[in-house]
């Protein structure tokens, strides 16, 4: 339609596409990486509910509220709800997966230093939802194991 | 009536008139009446959030009801029927038709909105404006929730309505002589977001019945208890409202396609760039909606694909920028208010894209899903970019309804102080979401840094919400008492910038 020649747009759009294909690919290999779960992480299942968080470890022990765990090893959570939709999200792990009820989903992570961190609920989840809150506690490993 | 001041006709004849300027009228009145509702909800949640602790609002209940009513509104209740306001004026003056082209229907589909406001404000449902289930199913309160549902079954078949009205006006109606090369920008966009609603609407319905079966229990589509699966109500929601994004998002750049060349002083610098990139987002606006579902559970194929789904949009959008770019290039620009809105507007479009490109990275979303960096981010686009083009339309097309010309000092205030004001809560916005804080809050832990972001935020809600009490002021004082314009030239731009087309408004 145009008089005039439309050579820089198309530059442009060649840059865009470009930059877009750079962030897509960085992008798709960082998930890939970050999804790998390590085979010997250690499973805890984690409840949510209106409106508090449930952990179950492997020994069977279970704590509402807070989680304790240790540094240097690996945890897999297996998220699942009890009635609504919830998140749960350890914001300074990026730790944030959905809590379905009739799902469980899986996620990972490894504590790197000894430290309390906040656990919150990051979907909708009705009157309480913006204190459903908990604490994790990093602790030190054990000696002897 | 309020408007059209030179030749007063009574209220009852604008209400009952099919005219396509009249149903325009009506459609821009209802539209700023919510938009100063939504509005005035929106002062209070930020009021609410000044500080930790409960401020004005006794309970967190009625706090998620106004976040509810507030994003209903202004999505539902603003922007889509300002876009049909726009639309109805000038869509059958760009193709050269007498009116649309089924003016009953027209009506109708104005008709409906009411209703629906009504239903969707007297019921005040707390159940967010994606009404999520199981929460929705089992947990939100009724009768609030069952009347949202209606009143959004009801808008939906109104904007089909109002898309089947321009899709067959402007291929049907347009005049014989002119090709669809020769239809102006915005009505493109207008026939590209019409189709896309043609397509993304029925899927909500859908999902809007089953929702109500599912809560007066016949049913267990979305609830897990019953074995359904709430998952499939995101897809089914998503599928509707990505591409409902660019439903609102297309006509305001439309707008701006007006705007610009016309206080440039230049032509578009590629018409034929500008429908193609039109006609690209149209289809790549169904690519993507999975892309808020990232923390579903989704798996890492599917994740994949949403996220070149959603980055595919990134180069059509970058076009119309570009597209802007060299439309002002060496114009004469001449910054009157109109001008100012649409530029700013572009300057938000472009950020709250670079945003967008960080939610899509996969990695990164984890980040940023369902904290306050989204709330900034979609406030960039539906406030930034989406409200600022159709408030810039609205002082443009003020002289062209009313014939009279509003305060330009005043306009220039209100541009100003808004521009500095949505810079403040929503880029704070994102950074408070980079921090942590989760969206849809009541209180929030007393952390430092989250209460200076949050009263930064607060203090530009308050700035905006000055600026558009000088915004009412002008647009009231200005269609009584405000000089009469020169229509076909009101903004000094010399020759025939201003009104290309050869139809008047015919109550002038």
């Amino acid at each position: 339609m145009g008089h005039h020649s439309n050579w820089p747009e198309w530059i442009y759009i060649g840059v865009v596409i470009a930059l877009m294909v750079w962030v897509g690919s960085e992008a798709w290999n960082a998930e890939r990486l970050v999804e790998h779960i390590p085979a010997d992480a250690e499973v805890i299942k984690v409840t949510g509910q209106q409106w508090f968080w449930t952990f179950e470890h492997e020994d069977g022990t279970k704590e509402i509220g807070e989680l304790h765990v240790k540094v240097g090893k690996a945890y897999k959570f297996e998220i699942t709800s009890k009635d609504v939709d919830h998140a749960f999200n350890i914001h300074d792990y990026v730790v944030l997966l959905d809590a379905v009820p009739g799902r469980i989903n899986t996620v990972w992570f490894a504590p790197k230093e000894v430290g309390e961190h906040a656990i919150q609920c990051r979907e909708y989840c009705g009157l309480i939802h913006y204190n459903m809150r908990g604490t994790l506690y990093i602790e030190e490993a054990d000696k002897k194991s | 009536m309020v408007l059209e001041l030179q030749k007063p006709r009574p209220i009852w004849q604008i209400m009952f008139s099919t005219h396509h300027t009249d149903v325009g009228l009506m459609y821009l009145l209802t539209s700023l009446t919510f938009f100063f509702m939504g509005g005035a909800l929106a002062l209070g949640i930020r009021a609410e959030l000044f500080y930790p602790g409960s401020q004005i609002i006794a309970d967190s209940m009625t706090f998620n009801r106004m976040f509810t009513v507030h994003g209903t509104t202004l999505i539902f209740l603003f922007l889509l029927p300002f876009a049909s306001a726009v639309g109805n004026y000038f869509i059958p003056i760009m193709v050269r038709y007498k009116d649309m082209a089924y003016p009953k229907l027209n009506a109708i589909a104005f008709w409906m909105i009411p209703p629906a406001a009504a239903l969707v404000w007297l019921g005040f449902a707390d159940f967010t404006w994606y009404a999520t289930p199981p929460y929705s199913i089992i947990s939100a309160p009724g009768p609030a929730a069952d009347m949202w549902i209606f009143g959004l079954k009801i808008l939906g078949v109104s904007s089909v309505l109002g898309a089947i009205n321009f899709i067959v006006t402007i291929l049907k109606c347009k005049h014989p002589d002119m090709s669809m090369g020769q239809v102006p920008l915005l009505a493109w966009s207008f026939l590209t977001s019409s189709l896309i609603v043609l397509v993304a609407i029925p899927t909500f319905a859908a999902a809007l019945l089953m929702l109500l079966t599912d809560r007066l229990g016949v049913s267990g589509f979305f609830n897990p208890a019953m074995g359904g699966d709430p998952i499939a109500y995101q897809h089914l929601f998503w599928f509707t409202f990505h591409p409902e994004v660019y439903v609102l998002v297309i006509p305001a750049i439309g707008m701006m396609y007006e705007i610009i060349p016309r206080f440039s002083r230049k032509p578009i610098f590629s018409h034929s760039s500008g429908i193609f990139a039109f006609v690209l987002l149209s289809m790549v606006s169904f690519s993507s909606w999975a892309h808020h579902m990232y923390a579903t559970g989704m798996s890492f194929t599917e994740k994949t694909v949403f996220m070149i789904g959603t980055l595919a949009a990134v180069p059509a959008s970058a076009m119309h920028v570009f597209n802007f770019i060299a439309t002002m290039w060496n114009g004469r620009i001449k910054f009157a208010t109109p001008m100012m809105w649409a530029v700013g507007g572009i300057a938000l479009f472009f950020s709250a894209g670079a945003g967008g490109v960080v939610n899509a990275a996969m990695p990164l979303d984890f980040q940023t899903h369902d904290s306050y960096w989204v709330v900034g981010h979609f406030h960039l686009f539906v406030m930034g970019t989406i409200a600022f083009g159709s408030i810039g339309f609205l002082y443009y097309m003020f002289p062209y309804i009313t014939g009279r010309m509003y305060n330009e000092r005043m306009g220039q205030v209100h541009f100003v102080m808004s521009f500095i004001g949505t810079v403040m809560v929503f880029f704070t916005q994102h950074v408070l979401g980079l921090y942590g804080m989760p969206r849809r809050v009541y209180d929030y832990p007393p952390i430092p840094e989250w209460i200076t972001m949050n009263q930064i935020a607060t203090v530009g809600a308050m700035i905006i919400g000055t600026s558009m009490v000088i915004f009412l002021i002008n647009m009231i004082y200005s269609s009584g008492k405000g000089k009469i314009a020169d229509t076909d030239d009101p903004f000094n731009l010399g020759g025939k910038y201003y009104w290309p087309y050869e139809a008047k408004n015919p109550h002038h």
